[in-house]
């Protein structure tokens, strides 16, 4: 009865991961030498990020700590360019969940976000400082600066885009 | 998540061969970013299995536009996420940002390649 219960609390997250190792231990009778070759290539990967994962962690921990919804929120408020500007850093910025995210962004629409710097918010999230690490592991530097200067490009191209759809959108809601 | 994906991607690299990477990524650059594009915008997780994943197709001979067009559309298009965003910030809007964000992946992509090749 309590292994059952147990079981009926296990997330997602342990079902897949408990899943991988069923298929571990399946190819360990089937196949031996696919699975010391996987099991060999896990090892590579694992020796290769460990020492970036106490980064990333520890980075991690600090921006959770220092910008929080509401810090993020407070500078949301400015108007003209800026807003733009606030936007972009407020998305490279946060953290958390994006669902967190969504009540937040649905009470600053009703104060006068438009939909588009909504957008811009939630593409600019893409952008995590604190992953940075990580992916210079796999990535050039010169790649990392590339992709994140194209992608805060975009995400104002996309803001503006959704701007204007969401305008044509209302209006012929308003016109039927 | 990361340990499961981590495991899962040491057999994918192990089991599937080279070979089957360069006949699914045929070189075209807006196919492959395509391709990325799709296999990025149905993945879920952390950014960080994304890289790891991303970093393994490189090593596999995968293209530079489809592995940017999978890293990017991971972390915009958020198709799982997508019935609370409808919910919460507007069905229209959830659906524009989305399809757009896909669109814009593979445009990413490339401009990123594009870019680098200049730079380079």
């Amino acid at each position: 009865m309590k292994f059952k219960n147990k079981i009926k609390q296990l997330s997602g997250s342990w079902y897949f991961l408990l899943t991988v190792i069923l298929v571990y231990a399946l190819f360990s009778i089937l196949n031996k030498e696919l699975y010391l070759s996987s099991i060999g290539f896990f090892n590579q990967i694992i020796y290769k990020i460990i020492p970036i994962f106490i980064l990333v962690f520890i980075l991690m921990t600090l921006s959770n700590y220092f910008i929080t919804p509401k810090v993020v929120i407070k500078h949301l408020k400015d108007k003209g360019i800026k807003k733009w500007f606030f936007v972009i850093v407020g998305g490279i910025l946060s953290s958390g969940p994006i669902y967190m995210w969504y009540p937040l962004l649905a009470d600053l629409k009703k104060k006068g976000l438009s939909y588009g710097l909504i957008a811009c918010f939630l593409y600019n999230r893409a952008i995590k400082i604190p992953l940075l690490p990580l992916m210079i592991v796999y990535f050039s530097w010169q790649y990392i600066f590339v992709l994140i200067i194209v992608m805060i490009f975009v995400s104002i191209v996309q803001g503006i885009l959704i701007n204007k759809l969401m305008e044509v959108k209302n209006e012929n809601s308003n016109s039927v | 998540m990361i340990l499961g994906t981590i495991l899962l991607i040491s057999l994918i690299s192990v089991v599937v061969p080279k070979s089957f990477y360069i006949s699914v990524f045929s070189k075209n650059s807006f196919l492959d970013s395509l391709v990325g594009s799709l296999i990025g915008s149905i993945s879920a997780g952390s950014p960080m299995v994304s890289y790891i994943a991303g970093g393994e197709m490189l090593s596999q001979g995968v293209g530079l536009i489809a592995v940017t067009a999978f890293l990017v559309s991971w972390v915009t298009v958020g198709l799982i996420q997508l019935p609370a965003e409808s919910t919460i910030l507007g069905k229209k809007f959830a659906l524009l940002r989305n399809l757009s964000a896909f669109i814009f992946s593979i445009v990413v992509a490339i401009i990123t390649v594009l870019l680098l090749g200049v730079l380079s």
